[in-house]
């Protein structure tokens, strides 16, 4: 009630809590990035930062939707994106090679990266319309399935390990939020290794397959692929506790390390900011995802609470396999750091995903103010 | 109220459950945290320093080699500021372009154009590809000044080991080369794998490496990834290596080895007084100049197709027999066996012992024969008789102890034995008791007996001066003091005027006399047969089937200063030795005297050896074209060496079954005219 009184109505609504540690690392991460271009604004830090502008007046903008307009379009939403998908592919086709965006001309467009906010959006309205007695019952995880399945299909066609399982995962942490019975988690999990197993023996491609190999015995290809992670281990564990000073990363600058300005930023960062800087990296992504739970918790309904959880869940995935990869606990997939990698695509989706929390946010004052 | 109560279980389990997600992704965080903490913290030494050597490149610079020099301090052996250009491929913008503007400076043939092409287009981006090397300054500058639009070309200074006298010191210094993976191995160092780095292959260089190698400098740069210099962070010059300084002359060592000329042979001379070394001359030779980047192929082939081994240093590992060359030193071992030296004996033209008849090599016979005699006319019967007197084991222990069938502790690579046959060396060799015609060949150095041009040159030190002399390469600056040999002076003296008059007297080597006034050097010829009479005379047909001529001196005679041995293989007789002899202690005494004759030979030999050598290796080339196959790696190429020489040397392979029948002597082809 403070905060409503010294700012105006608009201004107050914003969640300052979060949105002023998240500016903070957008603009460590412009450091970062001023550094990896060899201390530089051009080519990543300015465009990074822009990005940053631009996007978060989108996810302002996404605060503002309605929620009945929201629950309407989730399934025209998911059509949308599953047909730029077979867009993508068929062009890819044309073109005679793989392809994974779309030149909008001012962005390339990942249509895999909208997918993984759209997934959320469309079971958790899925979820919301189902009557409730039937959540333990099949006829509640079959049309799931069938809408996380054929978006990952598409991706892993691509082929994009690292998003396909993005894709899957916000839709297995929704399923769960849901309240879908443990017992199919139990079974879903044992049915995903063997699948995995029969996966990596059969589907997957020859890189993929090495790098699960090699991130299972990194030493067994030090100048191949655990060349990566080799080299991300050793720009970390150089920088110490403080780290060589803003500007002297050996290993960043003298292109030891592999994309210092995208996947590998983390490392970038680590070793010349050290111990101190990697903390409070960490430290902003534990404020923003406890933000977004606690909205999800304080949600009015069904629908925004899944759908909070679930975007919650998709920026925790990307945090998590980035720097369980570039710290040696994942293999190398190829999934950016949010808010600090260069990328436009990745930025757009994780601002997505804001944005619609900030709208849950604010959903959850109007209705509250409503009931009050 | 259902659907109420399962709503309200639904939002249960949606909190319980939003809370185990909120759990696992703290958990995360603080693994991720953890994780951290242990590679930054605990593990942090160990990345820094692999990020410290990653950032960090150590380039060596190889040390300057020390010079190797003479008696006088002129270097037999010195380095040479060398030009060179290389090329970082990864640089050059316009490849044909900077090909084509570096051709027409440095005047490649289009050959050695295209040549410089393909490897540049396949070289791996950022290392060095030599482009040129031990190119001139004017080339060198022609280079740099254009520079500006040969972005990539880098025109270098290093040091190249240069000889002077070339093939005059090849088999004494040996030659320098870039490391071999054997070598490698036995001292896995990053200096021996460093470009420009050569390290001695042979001879001296090889033998005092650790002394000659000096202390490398460095270049330490902070490089990228794929290579790139980033920039210099520090320098350290290099400590050139030590000198040595050798017994050798170095003029007297080059105009030795000139005037062996055609021939294929080895000159000794040695200090009397302390052992110096004064000359080592082994020819025909190689140039160690055009080996330090390697053997070329043509080059090796040339070697070592030559039925004269230009490979081997014959002063050490040339085994022959002596020949007459050992009557000085068995008449020594007469008179320590107590010989009247002024007996006599009847030389008939031939000797019988028992049923066989020992053949003198004067036919006509030298009729009565006393030592001084024997020694200077060279008469064999005089040595059949009295060595049937006084026995092998008086001649042998003579002969080892003058320094034959021994070797001495100089710093070589190897040295031969050679052979001084006894009865006890025959049972356990052959299997056979010895023979009266063993002692008749041992007498006159033949049958077993072998030793090489060092041996010789020693022999006639110790019966010159009496003293044990001990041969020597190092100067040290210490005048060495020798035991005596135990001789009476009146033994020293009456073998020294028998070997006076070999030259200055009666005797048989009258064209060996100095052309200088007051000075008179004493020596003993000797023809040592390689085939029997029945397949060649010795002086004419394949040049591998005539004798070989022998000849050690000293001088002056009466007051020895300096001796020394000359063979010349296969040269026909002792003929082609003394005047070898002759005209190196010409040199000696008397420079510009020796010279003058030596100007007059070469004219006709068409240059120095230098200058022949090159012209012979020109000669081949162009026949050759380039189809020869490339030449082995050093170490196989010594190993090859050796071999060779042995089985060039070997001792009979079974036992002499008869007498030689001595050549003649005196009369012998003179070395000028011995066809090539």
């Amino acid at each position: 009630m403070r905060r409503a009184l010294t700012l105006p109505a608009p201004l107050a609504q914003i969640p300052w809590i979060m949105l002023i540690p998240l500016t903070a690392l957008v603009l460590f991460g412009a450091a970062v990035l001023h550094s990896a271009a060899g201390g530089s604004m051009s080519p990543y830090a300015t465009s990074h930062l822009v990005r940053f502008g631009v996007f978060l007046v989108m996810a302002l903008a996404i605060s503002y939707v309605p929620r009945e307009l929201v629950l309407s379009g989730a399934y025209p939403a998911y059509g949308a994106v599953l047909l730029l998908l077979v867009a993508v592919e068929a062009l890819g086709a044309v073109s005679g090679g793989s392809q994974r965006w779309l030149d909008l001309g001012f962005i390339r467009l990942q249509p895999s990266e909208l997918m993984k906010p759209t997934i959320v959006l469309v079971l958790a309205s899925f979820f919301h319309t189902i009557p409730i007695g039937m959540i333990s019952s099949w006829r509640a995880l079959g049309p799931p399935l069938v809408l996380i399945a054929l978006p990952m299909a598409l991706v892993l066609t691509q082929p994009d390990l690292g998003t396909a399982l993005a894709i899957g995962f916000g839709g297995v942490v929704l399923l769960f939020l849901a309240g879908i019975p443990l017992r199919w988690f139990v079974g879903g999990g044992v049915v995903a290794m063997i699948a995995a197993l029969l996966a990596y023996f059969f589907a997957l491609h020859d890189y993929q397959r090495n790098r699960v190999t090699v991130f299972l015995d990194p030493e067994s290809d030090p100048l191949g692929t655990g060349y990566h992670i080799t080299q991300s281990k050793i720009a970390i564990g150089s920088g110490g506790i403080i780290g060589k000073g803003f500007g002297e990363g050996s290993q960043s600058h003298l292109d030891y390390l592999p994309e210092p300005h995208t996947d590998f930023v983390f490392a970038t960062m680590a070793e010349e900011w050290g111990l101190i800087g990697g903390l409070f990296v960490l430290l902003v992504f534990g404020i923003v995802l406890r933000w977004g739970l606690e909205v999800a918790r304080a949600a009015p309904d069904r629908f925004s609470r899944l759908l909070a959880g679930g975007m919650t869940a998709t920026i925790f995935f990307y945090v998590a396999i980035n720097l369980m990869m570039v710290m040696g606990l994942a293999p190398v997939v190829g999934i950016p750091l949010p808010f600090m990698s260069h990328g436009g695509s990745s930025m757009m989706t994780n601002m997505i995903c804001l944005g619609t929390l900030m709208m849950i946010d604010r959903w959850t004052r109007n209705s509250g103010s409503a009931q009050l | 109220m259902e659907k109420a109560i399962s709503s309200h279980g639904l939002k249960q389990t949606f909190d319980r459950r939003t809370f185990v997600i909120g759990a696992v992704q703290g958990g995360v965080g603080l693994l991720l945290a953890a994780r951290m903490g242990y590679i930054a913290v605990a593990e942090n030494e160990k990345y820094r320093m692999e990020a410290e050597s990653n950032r960090v490149n150590l380039t060596l610079i190889p040390p300057r080699r020390g010079w190797i020099l003479d008696r006088n301090g002129s270097p037999l052996a010195s380095n040479r500021a060398d030009f060179r250009v290389d090329i970082i491929p990864e640089r050059v913008g316009d490849l044909g372009g900077t090909v084509r503007t570096l051709s027409e400076l440095l005047r490649f043939s289009p050959a050695e154009q295209q040549d410089l092409h393909d490897r540049l287009e396949g070289a791996a981006g950022f290392s060095a590809v030599p482009v040129a090397e031990n190119i001139d300054f004017e080339a060198f500058a022609a280079v740099s000044v254009r520079l500006p639009e040969l972005p990539g070309v880098m025109p270098q200074r290093g040091y190249s080991r240069y000889y002077p006298t070339g093939p005059a010191v090849g088999h004494l210094i040996g030659y320098v080369g870039a490391a071999s993976r054997e070598e490698y191995e036995l001292e896995p160092i990053p200096l021996l794998v460093t470009p420009g780095f050569r390290m001695g292959k042979d001879g001296l260089e090889q033998q005092f490496e650790q002394r000659l190698r000096g202390e490398p400098g460095a270049r330490r740069v902070e490089v990228t990834a794929s290579g790139r210099v980033v920039r210099d962070l520090e320098m350290r010059d290099d400590v050139q290596g030590n000198p040595i300084r050798l017994t050798i002359d170095g003029p007297l060592q080059d105009y030795a080895a000139r005037r062996l000329g055609l021939e294929s042979g080895s000159v000794v001379v040695m200090d009397c007084l302390t052992g110096d070394l004064m000359c080592m001359a082994s020819m025909p030779s190689f140039d160690p100049n055009s080996f330090s980047d390697g053997i070329g192929r043509v080059e090796y082939q040339m070697l070592s197709e030559n039925e004269r081994v230009p490979l081997r240093n014959k002063v050490l590992k040339g085994l022959y027999p002596p020949g007459s060359t050992v009557k000085p030193m068995v008449s020594m071992s007469f008179l320590h066996g107590g010989l009247d030296p002024e007996e006599t004996v009847f030389c008939g033209g031939g000797l019988q012992v028992g049923n066989r008849r020992f053949g003198c090599w004067n036919r006509r016979g030298h009729g009565t024969v006393n030592m001084a005699k024997g020694i200077y006319q060279s008469c064999d019967v005089y040595f059949y008789h009295f060595a049937q007197r006084l026995g092998m084991d008086v001649i042998a222990p003579m002969a080892r102890r003058c320094g034959m069938g021994q070797t001495f502790p100089l710093p070589v690579n190897s040295q031969f034995f050679g052979t001084v046959p006894d009865p006890a060396w025959k049972l356990e060799k052959y299997g056979e008791p010895w023979a009266a015609f063993d002692t008749v060949n041992a007498t006159i150095g033949q049958g077993y007996m072998l030793a090489n041009p060092l041996q010789l040159a020693v022999m006639a030190t110790r019966l010159a001066t009496g003293q044990k002399v001990m041969p020597r390469l190092l100067l040290d600056g210490q005048a060495p003091r020798f035991d005596p040999m135990g001789f009476p002076a009146e033994h020293v003296q009456l073998v020294r005027q028998a070997m006076s008059d070999v030259v200055n007297g009666p005797g048989t080597a009258g064209r060996a006399r100095l052309p200088i006034e007051g000075i008179q050097m004493a020596g003993k010829t000797g023809t040592a047969q390689v085939v029997g009479l029945n397949i060649s005379n010795g002086k004419s047909g394949p040049w591998r089937h005539r004798d070989h001529g022998l000849f050690i001196f000293f001088a002056p005679f009466d007051n020895p200063r300096y001796a020394g041995a000359v063979v010349i293989e296969h040269g026909g007789g002792s003929g082609a030795a003394y005047p070898v002899a002759r005209d190196v202690m010409t040199f000696l005494f008397d420079p510009q005297k020796g010279l003058d004759a030596l100007h007059a030979m070469e004219r006709q030999w068409g240059g120095t050896a230098q200058e022949r050598l090159a012209a012979d290796y020109a000669r081949y080339a162009t026949a050759a074209g380039v189809d020869v196959p490339p030449p082995p790696d050093p170490v196989t190429l010594a190993r090859q060496v050796d071999a060779e020489a042995r089985a060039a040397a070997p001792e009979p392979a079974a036992a002499v079954a008869g007498a030689v029948t001595p050549r003649e002597d005196a009369e012998p082809l003179p070395s000028t005219d011995a066809p090539r």
